[in-house]
């Protein structure tokens, strides 16, 4: 099947790329060239398939300059692709995604145009012992995706939830499920479930918040980050940007850009005048908590993160959202 | 062979023309900045400047209907983009008017421009000074600073609509006279529409003749009906503790006081995510907040 739609479209896959210092493969999403290239049975991501919805660098309109005038050009087309072996948690990610960008106020159009031409297909994984998505419910996906794929032995059971699902499907060739295998279904589902490792106490998250907001526990962890930023760069669901403008050599053309950006970086509430709305990083790393547990909670009635961790693999001070919650959840008095 | 089915969202009817930013969950170019001009650049301070900018584009110019505490993105293009709280009256459909501080890069270069220049404008957005609301009742229009500017709409509101309101009383607190913006305006507005203004300054000069100290000075002459009293506060953060603290000992509830806070912001429509107050955003849930969210909202002032 995925042979057959690399023929006319362009698919992208987990594909390995690298070694980590321990020696484990580290995988990324990206287009395909060969069936080979795929991996199906990668651990995680290292970077998250959100940036083939909001890549870390776009354009998002350009001026051309003549004379004292100027014609801004704005290019919204997206040409379909398919995303092959996204993780439940990273369809949940992006369902996240479509809260703030399709369905709030001002629907952003790149992405929208990204989402509505890209085919996904989902698979499932046993967890890793750092996951714990489980905790943020979103280790099973029910919708948000066109296929979803769970490996039943010498096949696959596959969930359909797009008429273009249903489509691919038919053409490509896939049997009845059988009575067996939805037995077979069922026990590998209990099989994923019973292999979570790691868990984490939300029981009063959004609430533990506001309650630990002058908690020493964020200078605890915040004079360890090193505002690099890299956790909101792995990120399944982090959105922020910045903007910069870029004019050519020759002064006839200007490049309106938007990059990701992260809120743990120094000038991220800094204005003009020079004064910085959160000069220190426990400040900023503090914020980053607030808006995927709290804030985002209040708006959408959910927390914006999904529990893969990847922010935790990352860090290069050793900052895992497992650890910094453990800490505010602490019964001790400090 | 199995192709996906492409769908272009150019073709999408809201697509194709021009956006209207009051049409707030329409999909539309968001990216679409109104081409506008400017007529004219007139030095009122040192550091500030008020632009008359006309959006050129018909349509575009009927879609950029605003409430008074509502802002703009100002685009220069290849420079930048910024937001600006609007300064001028919403019942003018010809141009708007914005009253900038040369304090950054944009601004910096806003304030080189001359008349006839080309500049953008998306807008507008932001929340607004609930007008409907204070229908028949006293107003309280209280600034420090360049927190007169977003308070010269609601000015020209009230002045619109001045049968809907009982007394307004602008209340204008600034560091020196020569600071003093829209006073060439003041005479009008007390002798047609018939506002109390009274203007404290904090260094007088040799010349100054009027009220001397803090603006929370200004209470002990302006007597408050706190049952039939509305807010509106713009200023530094750390005067809506005191003003807004005093009214609140005086009676007047926190959610008929109006402050209008200020961020960082890369694109006025709650994506970017940097002007990210509390729980929520700058740029959607305000720039106006009654004073009540405020409160609430961690770390806002």
């Amino acid at each position: 099947m995925v042979e057959g739609l690399m023929e006319d479209n362009e698919v992208i896959g987990p594909k390995w790329r690298d070694r980590d210092r321990a020696g484990n493969k580290i995988y990324r999403f990206l287009k395909l060239n060969d069936f080979d290239e795929l991996q199906m049975d990668y651990t995680r991501s290292y970077l998250s398939p959100k940036n083939f919805f909001l890549p870390f660098k776009e354009d998002l309109a350009t001026f051309d300059f003549q004379d004292s005038d100027w014609e801004q050009n704005i290019q919204y087309t997206i040409h379909p692709r398919v995303i092959v072996g996204m993780r439940a948690c990273d369809i949940n990610a992006l369902l996240k995604l479509d809260e703030v960008m399709v369905k709030s106020a001002y629907p952003n159009p790149y992405y929208f145009a990204r989402r509505r031409n890209t085919i996904i297909i989902g698979l499932d994984h046993e967890p890793l012992p750092d996951c714990f998505c489980r905790s943020m419910n979103a280790d099973a996906a029910f919708h948000g995706f066109d296929l979803f794929l769970t490996d039943i032995g010498d096949k696959y059971f596959i969930a359909v939830n797009s008429d273009t699902g249903f489509m691919i499907l038919n053409r490509y060739g896939a049997e009845q499920v059988a009575e067996a295998d939805q037995v077979l279904y069922k026990q590998v589902k209990k099989q994923i479930e019973s292999k979570f490792k790691t868990q984490l106490d939300v029981t009063i998250v959004p609430e533990l918040m506001d309650l630990e907001f002058e908690s020493p526990v964020w200078k605890k962890w915040g004079d360890k980050c090193l505002s690099c930023g890299s956790c909101a760069m792995v990120c399944p669901t982090c959105y922020c940007y910045g903007v910069e403008e870029q004019v050519n050599l020759t002064f006839t053309r200007a490049t309106k850009r938007r990059f990701l950006y992260s809120c743990n970086l120094l000038d991220f509430a800094s204005v003009a005048g020079g004064h910085n709305f959160r000069p220190e990083p426990h400040i900023r790393l503090k914020y980053r908590y607030y808006h995927q547990f709290r804030g985002f909670v209040e708006t959408y009635n959910q927390s914006l993160c999904v529990g893969c961790n990847r922010c935790g693999v990352a860090c290069l001070a050793g900052i895992h959202p497992k650890a910094v919650l453990d800490d505010l959840n602490s019964m001790e008095v400090a | 062979m199995l192709k996906i089915p492409h769908h272009d969202i150019n073709l999408e009817p809201d697509m194709a023309r021009p956006p209207d930013f009051n049409r707030r969950a329409a999909r539309m170019q968001t990216e679409r900045t109104y081409k506008s001009r400017v007529l004219a650049a007139i030095q009122l301070t040192e550091h500030e400047k008020l632009f008359h900018i006309r959006i050129l584009d018909p349509l575009e110019r009927q879609n950029f209907q605003f409430l008074p505490g509502q802002f703009v993105m100002l685009e220069l293009p290849g420079c930048g983009e910024v937001a600006i709280s609007i300064s001028g009256s919403s019942s003018n459909r010809e141009f708007l008017e914005l009253c900038v501080r040369k304090v950054g890069k944009v601004t910096g270069m806003l304030h080189r421009l001359e008349p006839g220049a080309f500049i953008g404008i998306r807008g507008p957005f932001g929340t607004h000074f609930p007008m409907q609301e204070m229908v028949g009742s006293n107003v309280l229009l209280i600034a420090g600073g360049l927190g007169i500017v977003p308070l010269r709409s609601t000015i020209y509101w009230v002045n619109d609509h001045r049968i809907d309101y009982r007394d307004v009383t602008i209340m204008y607190g600034i560091r020196e006279p020569s600071q003093i913006l829209f006073d060439y305006q003041a005479e009008e507005w007390c002798r047609v529409y018939g506002l109390r203004m009274e203007t404290i300054v904090e260094h007088p000069d040799e010349s100054w003749a009027g009220h001397v100290g803090m603006i929370t000075d200004l209470f002990e002459d302006v007597p408050i009906d706190p049952d039939h009293t509305f807010a509106v506060v713009c200023g530094p953060p750390v005067m809506f503790k005191y003003v807004c603290g005093y009214l609140s000992d005086l009676g007047l509830p926190r959610q008929r006081m109006f402050v209008s806070l200020e961020r960082r912001m890369h694109c006025g429509m709650g994506k970017c995510c940097r002007c990210n107050v509390g729980s929520t955003f700058t740029c959607l849930d305000g720039p106006v907040f009654d004073y009540w969210s405020v409160m609430n909202l961690k770390e806002a002032i």
